[in-house]
């Protein structure tokens, strides 16, 4: 593997050894040490062209506990602002002699664009492109479903689960790569969310079943995992009322309250990428009720990162 | 002199012989821990944790037994393919002020010895570290030696060393083999 850009490129079994890597570094986050030399010498580069923070400082934590060196650049206030293009930025950053670069774009495809190029020879990993992809995130997700879900962790899919994600599927990269994910390890995905804001051509993936409201969804299935999708009004362009009709009638009709996260069995977790919006795409009373794992998903973010820096970083550098 | 070197009767008693050395220079083995590293030092650990037990009935075998991963640590990663990562288990109250014995199977250059005491220092302060292996073949490129040798077997550098295991080949041997460039 030379770069990490999009969980649709992942088989079933690179995607266990990720996990199965990030099961061994969440053990070393464990120790009085955190610290690991695995990386030593090492160049990770966070570009960011968006908004972040869980994200980049997951990252961030992820390469700087393997001792890689961390060089943040963000478009705010650097030359991006002044113009710069995509090109130029990646040759000053090989010209920087990064080994690696976590790219975060507004526009779906810039990680692509970035290692197709032959601007820089590191690796790229995407971390978040537009409404594209955000695979160590669908990664992360997995990882939390297969510790709390699956028997035996160690080498294991998530075969026979029953996982669905409720929002904002259209401008949501967390599902766009979960999309791929999930069924690629096995497990069975169940898509909630008013037409308005499902992608087009959804219906060409047998895979994916569709509901249009969660009621209809949780009468229908017993699901393992409930993943709420954070309503993206920054990409509504148009104003929010040109995708669903208000906000209480989202809630009404997705939200995830008490009374519907009473509906799922005992064992089911409620997951959430973050930041949520409390009082919209779910209730305070799920959000922090003992079977929501959201803040354990991002403490997972940084063992599924670390593993994906050393799977990456770490071997011979002519496995182009 | 290729072949086998060892069959399984020599190993056992390399072991046994190598538990009452440890008894020997520890005064018992009251405060020692075995940490064995994976692969085939992880039974070899175990084997020698059974034989520690049956000279010092209060020796807890499955206690007193760890595994450490080294793959983390090693100064190769860069020019080998990407290794698996494995696990390393731990006796439940640490390391601190015990006295580690290490235990791998071929003791060659030295590097996975001198990355093994890169990760112990990470997991705690022993009050000292000593070393168990099976096989000593000479070769090496750091300043370590073992403490405790089940034997030496003088090799030329491109000649093979491959030991066998019950626990994870199915069969115990030491065999020597040519190198494919000798």
């Amino acid at each position: 593997m030379k770069h990490l850009l999009s969980a649709k490129d992942l088989t079933r079994e690179d995607a266990i050894r990720i996990l199965d890597t990030a099961a061994q570094m969440a053990a070393t986050q464990e120790r009085e040490i955190r610290k690991l030399p695995t990386l030593r010498g090492k160049t990770v580069v966070n570009l960011f062209f968006e908004d972040s923070t869980r994200t980049r400082i997951s990252f961030e934590a992820a390469a700087k506990r393997l001792s890689a060196d961390v060089i943040n650049f963000s478009a705010k206030g650097s030359s991006v602002s002044k113009g710069e293009s995509l090109k130029d930025t990646a040759l000053t950053l090989q010209a920087m002699g990064a080994d690696a670069v976590v790219v975060r774009h507004w526009a779906s495809g810039a990680a692509e664009r970035l290692a197709a190029s032959g601007w820089m020879h590191g690796s790229v990993l995407n971390a978040g492109d537009g409404t594209h992809q955000h695979p160590t995130q669908a990664l992360l997700d997995a990882y939390t479903m297969r510790r709390h879900l699956s028997p035996e962790p160690q080498g294991a899919g998530l075969d026979g689960l029953r996982v669905a994600i409720v929002g904002d599927i259209l401008h949501s990269r967390v599902a766009g790569s979960n999309g791929y994910l999930l069924p690629t390890l096995g497990a069975e995905v169940t898509l909630v969310a008013p037409p308005t804001l499902l992608p087009v051509g959804i219906a060409a993936r047998p895979e994916l079943e569709v509901f249009y409201t969660l009621d209809d969804a949780l009468d229908a299935h017993d699901f393992d995992a409930i993943m709420m999708l954070r309503v993206q009004r920054e990409r509504m362009t148009g104003g929010g009322a040109a995708f669903f009709p208000s906000p209480e009638e989202y809630t009404r009709l997705y939200g995830l309250d008490a009374a519907r996260m009473a509906r799922l069995p005992q064992h089911a977790i409620i997951m959430h990428p973050g930041p949520m919006n409390r009082g919209l795409e779910i209730s305070a009373e799920a959000a922090d009720s003992p079977r929501s794992v959201i803040v354990e998903q991002v403490a997972n973010g940084v063992a599924v990162r670390m593993a994906a820096l050393y799977l990456l970083l770490a071997g011979e550098e002519a496995s182009a | 002199m290729t072949g086998t070197i060892l069959g399984a009767p020599d190993i056992s008693r390399a072991i046994t012989r190598i538990a009452h050395e440890i008894v020997e220079r520890n005064d018992g083995a009251a405060n020692v821990i075995l940490l064995g590293i994976p692969t085939r030092g992880l039974p070899l650990a175990h084997r020698l944790a059974t034989a520690l037990a049956g000279i010092e009935p209060a020796f807890d075998p499955t206690s007193r037994t760890g595994a450490l991963d080294i793959t983390m640590y090693r100064d190769d990663l860069h020019t080998q393919p990407t290794r698996t990562i494995g696990t390393t288990t731990l006796p439940e109250h640490g390391i601190d002020d015990s006295v580690i014995v290490l235990v791998d199977d071929v003791f060659h250059t030295g590097r996975t010895i001198r990355a093994a005491l890169d990760a112990i220092s990470d997991l705690g302060r022993p009050a000292a570290v000593q070393l168990a292996v099976l096989v000593d073949r000479g070769h090496r490129e750091l300043p370590i030696r073992a403490d405790y040798v089940g034997k030496n077997i003088p090799t030329s550098r491109s000649e093979r060393v491959d030991v066998h295991l019950t626990e994870v080949d199915g069969d115990d041997a030491v065999i020597l083999r040519r190198g494919e460039d000798a």
